[in-house]
């Protein structure tokens, strides 16, 4: 708080006030819109994948082993769209819808490489790979881990 | 002054306002602007326009260290000013350490001093600049500041190629360098008050809305530059804030409204002239670069010919950093106004 024996702010409203003229004042996100383009690309992204899994098993492979093989190839092509600069712009349009599938992760891995490369190897790319990524990866091991030792004991 | 019997004549008038005696000159300006900038409805007004924001340099931070000597080069030949000329360098960014600011003086090789106001840099330095030549301390004084988007991008936000959708309360932040060349004589618009802000807080949290986070500090600067001046706002032809965007500029409006000063429609901002509605801005622009080069190209223009003769630049800066907002504080927010007279 400012020293209150100060001549105090000109301004004939206070900050109470002011967060509510704010909130008027500030445009709602667009979140219907938002569900409604993440639907359409997530599902687009996620068909991709499934094209990607039949084909694989139409080469012979096992299911599990098609999956890999699928998932391999949409963080593949997630990574590549990322270094042509298009990945962005999809994300811009898609929101969730492209950052949940493994091509989202594979942008947030990809992009703060390209980001921080002149930087480094070691302080840039090394240091800073998993800016974006991090907290997921911490936060979704640490529940991985707390679910693992549920299901342990519940069977 | 308690006793002391030495009379000193201040310019000061009022609570934070200083009247120039001789008004020192606007000798000449140059902006240079990146391609996005360059394809708004003000791109006419700027001296150059870059084709990329990297121009071929190794990083980001580089091109807009050569941005900014680029306009202040600029600057310096249309007045025909040589280096030897001036006394003082004055410049200023966004990044850390402000090194766009450092890297562009250890080039030009001046005396400088390097200033940090967030968006409201220009008017800083300018009212700085315009302290140093009326009080006799400086001939001629060189003014450049400048941001850059991607710079402003990785070091506040995320990463440039992230896939992420920006808040609809988010401004974009301006590719732009904007230099201003000052001289105590010569021909020329000239700064005749400044006004320095206070740092005002309202409490606002969201590093996606900076435009609420300075709004009260411009109308509390703007307020206060009218009561120290017995002005009114009609008494300008023009009134910029730097850049406060859509929403920034509707809240300045209701604050000085509700504090019973009508702005009438001299009111406007820097940050929500540079792109149109096309352009996905969302709420307008910010950064320091956006007031500058609107400032050194637009309005100088307008001035010089004749369309407007009386003008406050309000720069407005929210002073806070990726950390702070991480730790829970909440933005200040500040506003410097200079007024040009034709």
């Amino acid at each position: 708080m400012a020293d209150q024996t100060l001549r105090k702010p000109s301004i004939s409203v206070t900050p109470e006030k002011y967060q509510a003229l704010t909130q008027q004042y500030t445009p709602k996100p667009t979140i219907s819109k938002n569900v409604v383009r993440a639907f359409i690309v997530g599902g687009i992204i996620c068909s991709i994948g499934q094209l990607f899994i039949n084909f694989f098993i139409t080469l012979g492979m096992v299911r599990v082993e098609a999956s890999t093989a699928a998932t391999a190839t949409m963080i593949f092509l997630g990574a590549l769209l990322t270094g042509l600069g298009v990945y962005d712009e999809i994300g811009k349009f898609a929101g969730a819808g492209s950052i949940v599938p493994v091509t989202g992760f594979a942008n947030s891995i990809v992009a703060p490489a390209m980001e921080f490369r002149r930087e480094g190897y070691v302080m840039g790319v090394g240091a800073k790979l998993f800016t974006v990524a991090g907290p997921v990866l911490v936060y979704g091991i640490a529940t991985s881990i707390v679910v693992g030792f549920v299901y342990f004991f519940l069977h | 002054m308690n006793g002391d019997d030495i009379t000193v004549n201040l310019k000061r008038v009022g609570n934070q306002t200083v009247v120039f005696d001789n008004p020192p000159v606007i000798l000449s300006s140059y902006s240079v602007v990146g391609p996005k900038e360059g394809k708004g409805p003000l791109g006419k007004t700027f001296d150059k326009v870059w084709n990329d924001g990297l121009h071929g340099e190794k990083s980001w931070e580089v091109a807009e260290s050569k941005m900014l000597q680029e306009a202040m080069q600029g600057a310096m030949n249309q007045a025909s000013v040589q280096k030897e000329e001036i006394d003082f360098m004055l410049a200023g960014d966004l990044l850390n350490q402000i090194i766009s600011s450092n890297f562009a003086a250890r080039q030009m090789a001046l005396p400088f001093i390097g200033l940090y106001g967030a968006c409201s840099t220009m008017a800083l330095s300018l009212a700085v600049g315009s302290m140093l030549i009326d009080g006799g301390f400086a001939e001629k004084i060189l003014v450049g500041v400048s941001s850059h988007h991607d710079t402003a991008e990785r070091q506040y936000r995320l990463p440039t190629e992230q896939g992420a959708q920006r808040a609809m309360s988010a401004q974009w932040t301006v590719t732009g360098a904007g230099s201003v060349l000052l001289g105590r004589s010569g021909e020329g618009p000239r700064v005749t008050s400044a006004t320095i802000g206070r740092v005002i807080d309202f409490a606002i949290k969201d590093v996606n809305n900076m435009g609420a986070a300075m709004a009260p500090a411009v109308a509390d600067t703007i307020l206060n530059h009218c009561q120290d001046m017995q002005l009114k706002p009609v008494d300008y032809n023009l009134i910029a804030s730097g850049d406060l965007g859509a929403i920034g500029l509707s809240l300045a409006c209701e604050l000085l409204k509700q504090s019973g000063l009508d702005t009438g429609t001299s009111f406007t901002d820097c940050g929500v002239m540079i792109y149109d509605e096309s352009q996905d801005s969302h709420a307008g622009a910010s950064g320091c670069g956006c007031s500058s080069v609107v400032f050194a190209g637009d309005i100088m223009q307008r001035i010089k010919a004749g369309e407007l003769q009386k003008v406050m630049l309000v720069g407005s800066g929210a002073l806070h950093s990726p950390t702070s907002a991480l730790q829970g504080e909440s933005i200040p927010g500040i506003g410097h106004a200079v007024v040009i007279e034709g």
